[in-house]
């Protein structure tokens, strides 16, 4: 077997066994060393996010207060906050994070399949987030362009950081997508070539699946990214008239000569749709996961939610211009988008009624991974039911500029992958450091950051159908505004400020662990896939000691009849258990 | 856009169709061993050679990317179309050379015929950096007429494509000269064979990237 051999390879393995501290934590090539430094690398430059929306919050709630927030501070602070936790946080902590954890943990490996180009790709990522962070310290300060970074405003005189803030911004893209792009062939290949025996494609955890497909949508959509930034950088620092329309600024007229800001919002598209679904798709996997093992019942129609991952892969490429109706688009074409738009909803949809049906009958555990899973359904719905408005024109048109639209994607796309982010953590973070968390304050951590996020954005959806328009500094004496919509406003600052706040207990769950948790059990939700089997917890560098585990079975045999525990290990053989559902019906 | 996406939706299709025949007709939930050929990875499992698919994918996307854009942008108003300098039917030749003198290489590689593969690497070699060097003559050549990266949106996408071409040329060239580096030290073909056989895939590719890129400046 091909792919085993490649899984078992000790000779490589101790190639780059660790002898120093430099090379076991810094110079690191074990993928769970790299996991953990994408992880907190990611978790840092989101708490900078973080601070950054508390901000623009302070700002929005109690305008004229707080001196230091100057109009340019506001859109700076909007715009490093959306590429922060859009690209920096969520695309690096999923993949490069979760990704370089689980895969070759989850998929019987020992390591990555190249570890050296898996280590400079954390280092490169690394560099990206100095750079982009650099921008704050720059003549001119950060880009104030806002996350799309749309031209011809982007390094038009009027946006704060044309000078440094955006040039650096792009830079710090371009490096990413290289980091990203090293990251993503070892995972591609690492899933294809290196699974242990028995571990068939549809035998593995819809974690795996899911970070699969978002790597390779990644890989796909990476580069429309990489296209903008350099073309733009090209009109930025050269005067090509790539994107940037003949224009004056200021009386003057800065040589441009009838490009297409247009083409810049089908290219970023083209990449910033996919990248909903890179954030999405290891969210769904994970999540599947942890409803499955803390549900004890297998996920509810495996082959379905497999393909419904690889169909919304798929679609998500053909999406992209219903962010751009707004635009003027031929209403055609807006015709088509919203036609691919609400049938993404379907395999979505199949998603949200298994994670259901799995809970149907099942013995559920509210610990706190479980929490936030659920927490997700909850969040994840009520997003994608917004989708749906936004995804028809007629709709779109009249909230696209509102807080509605704010309040969806937060909802779907902030507040619904963060959730599972930290159940992710929770769940796994017994076998990543060998000690437990303490459950009561995991359980206020979720609950306060659940009902405080509803506090903020259910309300956000009020504003938007009221008509308060985004992306405002301030909204000044507005006559199609009640008063009270500045005091709904205030209340959502309260809120926010609230939430940012909760976070701090996770931080002193973390710490508390690390210093004095009770050790953990190796597999204490008792789970079937195959991190949880280990010989050591934490696995040790090359994870399996001596022989590679063989896999007998899929990842969700839970509640199995006639067993005498309610779950069995994915490397128990099946002459030693009686089979599944082979044997009968399954509950 | 319509160009991206018939290449996205052909890289997806061959994905998905590779997906299919692996899940088709499964039970997961079924515990036992399994057949083990049948669920074979990919590609004659080889890491290296999915890793160069995959990577060969994410670069035949950029390139799409940039062609669809050049589409939608040549359609304004301002566009001039650029008259290509004649040096670049030159470098065609050389790169198609490069090309042919890399698969004869490997194909020594593959007969274990150890002694042709410093020449054949050599030349290889020159021949990839003639193209290079003739691509850089003929960016000298349209700024010195005055058709500058500025001069026209054409313009413009003329360096881009052929600048990108040229960064990726640059990038086998380092891995053809790790090759090179270990026959000259005295590796057996055996030793070097998979690398230079995936470094021969690469040219290719990058010869019909280029071919594609040619055809499209020279004929728009």
């Amino acid at each position: 077997m091909a792919y085993v051999a490649i899984a078992d390879r000790d000779h490589e393995i101790e190639h780059h066994d660790p002898q120093t501290f430099i090379t076991k934590y810094i110079w690191s090539q074990d993928h769970k060393v790299i996991a953990v430094q994408y992880g907190i690398t990611a978790i840092v430059v989101g708490v900078v996010a973080l601070v950054l929306s508390s901000m623009m919050r302070l700002q929005l709630g109690f305008p004229d207060t707080f001196a230091f927030i100057t109009p340019e501070n506001y859109y700076q602070f909007i715009t490093m906050h959306g590429m922060i936790m859009v690209i920096y946080l969520l695309t690096a902590l999923f993949l490069g994070g979760f990704g370089n954890y689980l895969i070759p943990l989850m998929c019987g490996s020992r390591d990555m399949v190249f570890p050296y180009m898996n280590m400079l790709s954390y280092w490169v990522y690394l560099l990206s987030v100095l750079i982009l962070l650099a921008s704050f310290f720059v003549p001119g300060g950060a880009t104030g362009a806002g996350w799309t970074l749309y031209p011809p405003q982007a390094i038009m005189p009027g946006t704060p950081g044309i000078d440094w803030g955006i040039v650096l911004m792009l830079v710090s893209l371009a490096v990413f997508i290289v980091a990203f792009t090293m990251g993503g062939l070892n995972y591609v290949t690492t899933v294809l070539q290196a699974r242990c025996r028995g571990m068939t494609l549809m035998r593995m955890p819809l974690s795996v699946w899911g970070i699969f497909m978002a790597t390779i949508l990644g890989l796909l959509a990476f580069p429309a990214l990489l296209v903008s930034a350099i073309m733009m950088l090209l009109d930025k620092s050269i005067q090509t008239s790539f994107f940037m329309p003949a224009i004056s600024s200021m009386g003057a007229n800065p040589g441009y000569t009838g490009g297409s800001p247009i083409l810049f919002q089908h290219l970023f598209w083209f990449f910033g749709h996919p990248e909903v679904y890179i954030v999405a798709l290891p969210a769904f996997g994970i999540v599947s996961d942890l409803l499955s093992t803390h549900a004890r019942k297998n996920i509810f129609g495996y082959r379905m939610m497999v393909w419904a991952i690889v169909a919304i892969g798929g679609l998500s490429f053909i999406v992209w211009a219903h962010h751009m109706y707004v635009s003027g688009m031929n209403p055609y074409f807006g015709f088509f988008f919203a036609t691919t738009t609400l049938i993404i909803a379907v395999p979505t949809a199949i998603k949200v009624y298994n994670w259901i049906l799995t809970l149907w009958e099942g013995n559920i555990h509210l610990r706190v991974p479980m929490l936030f899973a659920i927490g997700f359904i909850f969040t994840f719905i009520h997003g994608g039911i917004t989708g749906l408005f936004l995804g028809n024109v007629t709709i779109d048109l009249p909230l696209s500029d509102t807080y509605f639209v704010v309040a969806h994607f937060h909802m779907v796309m902030g507040v619904s992958p963060i959730l599972v982010v930290f159940g992710a953590i929770y769940h796994w973070w017994p076998k990543i450091t060998g000690t437990m968390y303490n459950e009561t304050l995991g359980k206020w951590h979720f609950w306060m950051t659940f009902l405080g996020t509803y506090a903020i954005y259910l309300p956000m959806h009020y504003l938007g159908f009221q008509g308060v328009p985004r992306r405002y500094f301030a909204m000044g004496d507005t006559e199609f505004l009640p008063a009270s919509a500045q005091d709904l406003s205030a209340a959502i600052t309260v809120s926010a400020l609230f939430v940012a706040a909760t976070q701090i207990l996770f931080f002193i769950n973390v710490i508390w662990s690390l210093w004095k948790g009770p050790k953990a059990d190796p597999n204490p939700w008792k789970a079937t896939t195959l991190e949880w089997q280990t010989p050591d917890t934490p696995p040790k560098h090359g994870n399996w000691g001596h022989d590679l585990p063989e896999v007998h079975r899929w990842a969700y045999d839970y509640s199995v009849p006639d067993y005498p525990d309610d779950y069995i290990p994915q490397n128990v053989p099946a002459d030693t258990a009686p089979a599944g559902r082979d044997h009968g019906v399954h509950h | 856009m319509e160009f991206i996406l018939v290449i996205v939706a052909a890289m997806l299709a061959g994905l998905i169709g590779w997906l299919l025949k692996q899940s088709f007709n499964t039970e997961p939930w079924i515990a036992g061993a399994v057949d083990e050929d049948a669920h074979r990875a990919p590609l004659g499992a080889n890491a290296k050679v999915v890793a160069l698919t995959t990577l060969l994918a994410v670069i035949t996307s950029f390139f799409a990317l940039i062609v669809s854009a050049y589409a939608l942008r040549m359609e304004l108003g301002d566009w001039i179309p650029l008259s290509e300098p004649q040096l670049l039917w030159g470098n065609t030749g050389m790169l198609v050379l490069a090309s042919l003198a890399f698969q004869w290489t490997r194909n020594a590689a593959v007969q274990d015929e150890t002694a042709k593969l410093k020449p054949g690497l050599l030349v290889t070699g020159v021949l990839t950096s003639l193209f290079l060097l003739g691509q850089f003559a003929a960016w000298l050549q349209l700024s010195s007429a005055g058709q500058g990266v500025t001069a026209n949106p054409s313009n413009g996408f003329f360096y881009f494509l052929t600048v990108a071409h040229a960064i990726h040329i640059l990038g086998g060239l380092y891995v053809w000269a790790r090759a090179l580096v270990r026959v000259h030290g005295g590796a057996p073909a055996v030793a070097v064979r998979e690398s230079i056989e995936l470094c021969t895939v690469y040219w290719h590719f990058l010869l019909l990237v280029w071919l594609f890129l040619f055809g499209l400046l020279l004929n728009t």
